[in-house]
């Protein structure tokens, strides 16, 4: 008998706290920033306060005089006009796409774009010595509107390529073959008296990642291969990207993203100052550093989300969808990103959500402007289309008289009816809205929450109480190499494993995501000891350096887990695999004869057993090993899923709003998320609890305004509003389970879940707070001030004869996008 | 996060403090908590030659009795407002206001004294301060003298305190008994005040027979709105009669407008959290 007492717990599941915690917040770790190499110099980069100008010329010289400085270089001293940054997704065949510099020639296109470097024996000195250089600009009118910026005779960001317009990307079912014809569809709704039409512009305005360590980078250019430390999502990634863009030979660069923290998308990218830090080291032949401060952070780095979106349905009137049009504009900024114009292209895959509509037409035009690029934010197009589409569902809802859930249930996908191939062609392999649906609804006490704010109502109580909803899915996981390539993304979505058996038997695993917050380190050893059955302990996660994790496609997407968890897990058979026939032959028995189970090779039916432990040491001994097979049982694995991964749930957000003052004050939130099994239930509640806050900011707190000169009004944290615990409530997460059938751990992504469910059930709720008091849109994020002017705006409006009653439901059927825009925009000029 | 270079200095006495600024003239900067000043320098908005740094002058910390008035020195902390025992019993008003200031870090390290000399509009210990009629000690090179808080706050950032000059006590009447609610708006819980209104009034069986009502952020310095304070004299306190009285709480000032608030906002703002300060600290 084999004995058991040994036997390991089952580590997938557990509630275990994250290993890496320790170090990350004792600051017991080495950031970028901390790297300190002898002979280290340090870069300031000297920066455009101007949206859009000429640069007439660029005096050095007094700079060079501050004691301690180096170097002063422009771009051409550099080559820095000359290069350009990647951008890995060209849309469209005949996508736009201007020359991004690393350092602005002779024109800058946005407030904060570098036009010289300093470079000093000290941060401080390189500082004191930007302040001393002398730019001349010519200033150009700033770009700022994209419908403006479309319009005939408009200033150009870039005059060289003729147009603001970068690229249009259309997806049409009919067309397509996977449904009909939205204009068909709408044609034919608008002579049926049993359906209506409900148009609406939404806005998502522009926001900043924020992530806790500002950017940095070191280059050591001493050794044989060139170093570069940098804080990044993507080491990989921006390894090839350097070597393709600099042209430099791939094998002579290492890049090390050693602990990042954080990056909510903020941090895929090629940076113009990783560029400018590579070229100055290279020039000097020693090691800088770049370290950006937090206004730099804000201003610089790319930002996220800004669409207008016009959209528009077609229902019955009973309530079943018969049509949506998608139009958006989508603004990129002044350059293109790593990945920028595909953002708001993942949007058409979720504008459909959760529902079976059966016509369907996405039209995208991505416009340039003359500020900060936009790229992935957390979500990353998701969450701009299931804003629209849920504050979409919540209109139609009101104009139909029909209770916003009842309509949401009566156009989902039902649970027996998965695998379902939606109308923009992904395969949802499983789900289940109404099991996450109907707890919710439970925990949350809908129809209580109901009743109350009926009671407020019609008490008149200042504090009305609103009730939002969101049902979401998003697809992650990315992605399917074969899908990424007919999308012309400019990579595969594969992932990579290693795992190394060390001879005292402890697991070094190599893989190809890269951490920034995480936990990857916990959870992927919680995999390995399940699959290997070696104790949690022994398990370490190496990550980041493309030295020892050679092959990797980073971390993004919501991943991590579900693909490169799924290379551990191939990775781990491997080594399994490779260790059967010498496990075999120190057990002299058949390999048939063979099983593996808790860590150990056992024989059937027989007490004679080997732990796998054991075999690594045998195997680095070498003594005894069985003829023709190596002496090694190290494996590495590459996995490329086979679908996106869809985790859905069903988010329910209750809101106070003061209508005196125009505050809103959470008062309950609860959400049922379906993210499949789950390896680590506290980073999983862990990332729901971060999504929703960054989500409910978007609601209600942040916002990078630019005035109407193009200079960003949020340039510290003191105006970028980020909320903070105090700000927020406890919320109520719980879990379903559909288990994936498309990996073979069951899982889903959760990284981004939260973020891309709450911002619409936050402004559901705000507007069904106060829509009887004839408030009808609050552009976000829904500030007192914007609430106050909206509800005062509307007073004498609600019940007009002369105009739809939307609070009532049934009395408004059949509305267009003018009513809504017309006149009272409620601060949407504010 | 770099600031310009600049020297500094740490002295133990008031008189040295004095010394080092007669030293430094114009260019000097007082150093209290740093919660102002370390941004502005952070940010390059300012680069002084010389900073005086007022951590190491034990005279200026501390709260202590002297008769009919409590005196708080200039360098104690907001934390130690927050929980000083003869501040709960005699000037509760700049307690409860002290208590909104940022977040538990920030009230650590800031002091009374520094955030009343920035006189920042937003700031939110002026307008108490200008409520409780507090007596505002400066001293300088030619001794110590005594500025009233409806002389203090002169302008946007700008106070009665001289060059050359320091902040080294502020004074407080007592207000034994009376109510205090400092009612204070802001978009996040960290963030300045939009509008805050420092309401403290004595009730006498029911009837409000004293009030002292201080408005943060409407105007460049603190304003009282003393048309409130003599409606209210004599009313009782019921929510109808507070509401009727804060209406003209707008009366007399001259509120900014910006991307969170217009000044129409900001007006009707003040008025009702006017109502709501007065009935709170009537409550």
């Amino acid at each position: 008998m084999t004995t058991t007492e040994n036997a390991p717990t089952q580590e997938i599941g557990r509630d275990r706290r994250r290993k890496e915690d320790r170090r990350l917040i004792t600051g017991r770790t080495r950031w970028t920033d901390n790297q300190a190499l002898t002979g280290l110099l340090h870069i300031s980069v000297v920066r455009s306060p101007f949206a859009h100008a000429e640069i007439k010329g660029i005096d050095t010289s007094a700079a060079k005089q501050v004691p301690g400085v180096v170097a002063v270089y422009t771009a051409a001293d550099l080559g820095a006009d000359q290069v350009q940054l990647p951008c890995a997704w060209p849309v469209t065949k005949d996508m736009k796409a201007p020359q991004r510099p690393a350092l602005a020639g002779s024109r800058v296109n946005f407030a904060g774009e570098g036009v010289a470097v300093v470079v000093a024996r000290s941060a401080a000195i390189a500082k004191d010595a930007a302040e001393q250089v002398e730019v001349d600009y010519d200033e150009l009118e700033p770009v700022l509107d994209m419908e403006a910026a479309l319009a005939d005779g408009a200033t150009l960001v870039h005059p060289e390529i003729g147009t603001n317009a970068n690229a249009q990307w259309v997806f049409d079912s009919g067309e397509a073959g996977s449904g009909g014809s939205v204009a068909e569809a709408l044609q034919k709704a608008e002579s049926d008296d049993d359906q209506i039409i409900v148009k609406r512009r939404f806005r998502q305005q522009r926001l900043v990642p924020v992530f806790m360590e500002p950017r940095s980078t070191v280059v050591d250019p001493s050794g044989e291969q060139l170093v570069m430390w940098s804080s990044t999502q993507v080491p990989h990634i921006l390894k090839t990207m350097l070597a393709l863009t600099l042209g430099l030979p791939e094998h002579k660069v290492r890049v090390i993203a050693p602990d990042v923290g954080g990056g909510f998308g903020g941090k895929i990218a090629v940076a113009p100052e990783e560029v400018l830090t590579l070229l100055v080291a290279q020039k000097l032949g020693k090691p800088v550093k770049w370290t950006e401060t937090r206004s730099e952070s804000l201003l610089t780095a790319h930002h996220g989300r800004d669409q207008i979106q016009d959209l528009t349905m077609s229902v019955t009137k009973d309530g079943t969808i018969t049509g949506l049009d998608v139009k958006l504009l989508a603004d990129m900024g002044a350059y293109l990103g790593l990945v920028g114009p595909g953002v708001p292209i993942l949007g058409a895959f979720m504008f459909n959500a959760i529902y079976k509509i059966p016509a369907y037409r996405f039209d995208c035009t991505n416009v340039f402007t003359t500020k900060t690029l936009t790229d992935a934010y957390r979500g990353a197009g998701r969450p701009e289309a299931t804003f629209g589409i849920e504050r979409l569902m919540d209109e139609a809802a009101l104009e139909l008289g029909m209770e916003p859930m009842e309509f949401r249930r009566k156009n989902w996908i039902k649970h027996e009816e998965f695998p379902y191939t939606t109308v923009s062609t992904l395969t949802y392999d499983t789900g289940n809205y109404e099991a996450a649906t109907d707890q919710a609804l439970q925990m949350f006490d809908y129809d209580g929450l109901r009743r109350e704010q009926q009671e407020r109502r019609e008490r008149g109580d200042v504090k009305q109480l609103g009730i939002g909803i969101s049902t979401f899915t998003e697809m992650c996981g990315l992605a399917p190499s074969r899908v990424l390539g007919s999308l012309d993304y400019g990579a595969g979505g594969w992932e990579t494993a290693a795992i190394r058996m060390l001879p005292t038997g402890k697991a070094e695993v190599v893989v190809g995501v890269s951490p920034h917050g995480q936990g990857h380190e916990t959870a992927f050893s919680q995999i390995v000891a399940d699959q290997l059955g070696v104790p949690f302990d022994d398990v370490e996660i190496l990550h980041g350096d493309t030295q020892s994790s050679y092959r990797g496609l980073d971390t993004y997407g919501s991943r991590s887990l579900a693909v490169g968890g799924i290379a551990v897990v191939k990775a781990a058979e491997k080594v399994i695999e490779k260790a059967k026939p010498i496990a075999a032959h120190m057990l002299e028995a058949s390999e048939g004869d063979l099983e593996f189970s808790g860590g150990r090779f056992t024989v059937k039916g027989t007490d004679k057993g080997v732990g796998i432990q054991d075999i690594a040491l045998a195997v680095f001994a070498a003594h005894d090993y069985p003829e023709g097979i190596e002496p090694d049982i190290d494996a590495h694995a590459t996995f490329d899923p086979e679908n996106f991964s869809f985790p859905h749930g069903t988010h329910l957000c209750a809101v106070e709003v003061d209508t005196e003052t125009g505050f809103v004050q959470l008062y309950k939130y609860v959400c049922v998320d379906d993210v499949g099994n789950v390896i680590n239930p506290l980073i999983v509640e862990g990332q729901v609890h971060g999504g929703l806050a960054q989500g409910i900011a978007q609601a209600l707190f942040e916002e990078a305004a630019y005035d109407d000169q193009g200079t960003l009004l949020s340039g510290t944290l003191v105006d970028y509003t980020l909320p903070t615990a105090a700000d927020l409530i406890s919320f109520d997460t719980a879990n379903t389970t559909t288990a994936s059938t498309t990996n073979p751990l069951g899982v889903k992504g959760v990284g981004e879940a939260g973020t891309i469910a709450s911002t619409p059930a936050v402004v559901n709720s705000v507007l069904d707070a106060i829509r009887h008091l004839g408030v009808k849109d609050i552009d976000m994020p829904t500030t007192p001030y914007r609430v106050w002017t909206a509800i005062n705006d509307a007073k004498g409006t609600a019940g007009r004869g002369d105009e739809a009653n939307v609070a009532s439901p049934g009395a408004g059927l059949g509305s267009t996008a003018s009513d809504i825009s017309k006149g009272d925009t409620q601060g949407g000029h504010l | 996060m770099i600031p310009a270079q600049f020297d500094y200095v740490r002295p133990t006495t008031v008189e040295e403090a004095v010394q080092a600024l007669r030293d430094g003239g114009d260019d000097a900067k007082l150093l209290a908590g740093g919660q102002s000043l370390l941004p502005v320098l952070r940010l390059r908005m300012a680069d002084p030659s010389l900073i005086i740094d007022l951590g190491g002058i034990p005279e200026l910390k501390g709260v202590r009795e002297e008769g009919n008035e409590v005196v708080v020195g200039a360098m104690t902390s907001h934390y130690d407002v927050t929980r000083d025992d003869t501040l709960r019993q005699h000037v509760a008003l700049i307690q409860e206001a002290t208590k909104t200031v940022a977040d538990p870090q920030v009230r650590h390290k800031g002091t009374l004294g520094g955030a009343l000399a920035h006189a920042d509009p937003a700031g939110d210990l002026a307008a108490p301060a200008l409520a409780l009629d507090a007596q505002f000690v400066i001293a300088g090179p030619n001794g110590t003298r005594t500025v009233a808080a409806a002389d203090f706050f002169e302008d946007y950032f700008t106070t009665a305190i001289g060059e050359g000059e320091l902040l080294t006590e502020i004074r407080f009447p007592k207000y034994t008994g009376w109510g205090a609610r400092y009612e204070k708006f802001n978009r996040v819980a960290q963030a300045w005040s939009i509008v805050a209104v420092a309401a403290t009034v004595k009730v006498d069986g029911g009837t409000i027979s004293e009030a002292r009502i201080g408005l943060t952020n409407m105007a460049g310095t603190p304003v009282r709105a003393r048309a409130v304070e003599s409606a209210l004299v004599g009313q009782s306190a019921t929510e109808d009669n507070v509401r009727k009285a804060a209406q003209a709480a707008a009366e007399g000032t001259s509120p900014t407008a910006d991307a969170d608030a217009g000044s129409d906002y900001r007006e009707h703002l003040a008025r009702v959290l006017t109502g709501r300060a007065v009935l709170a600290a009537a409550g």
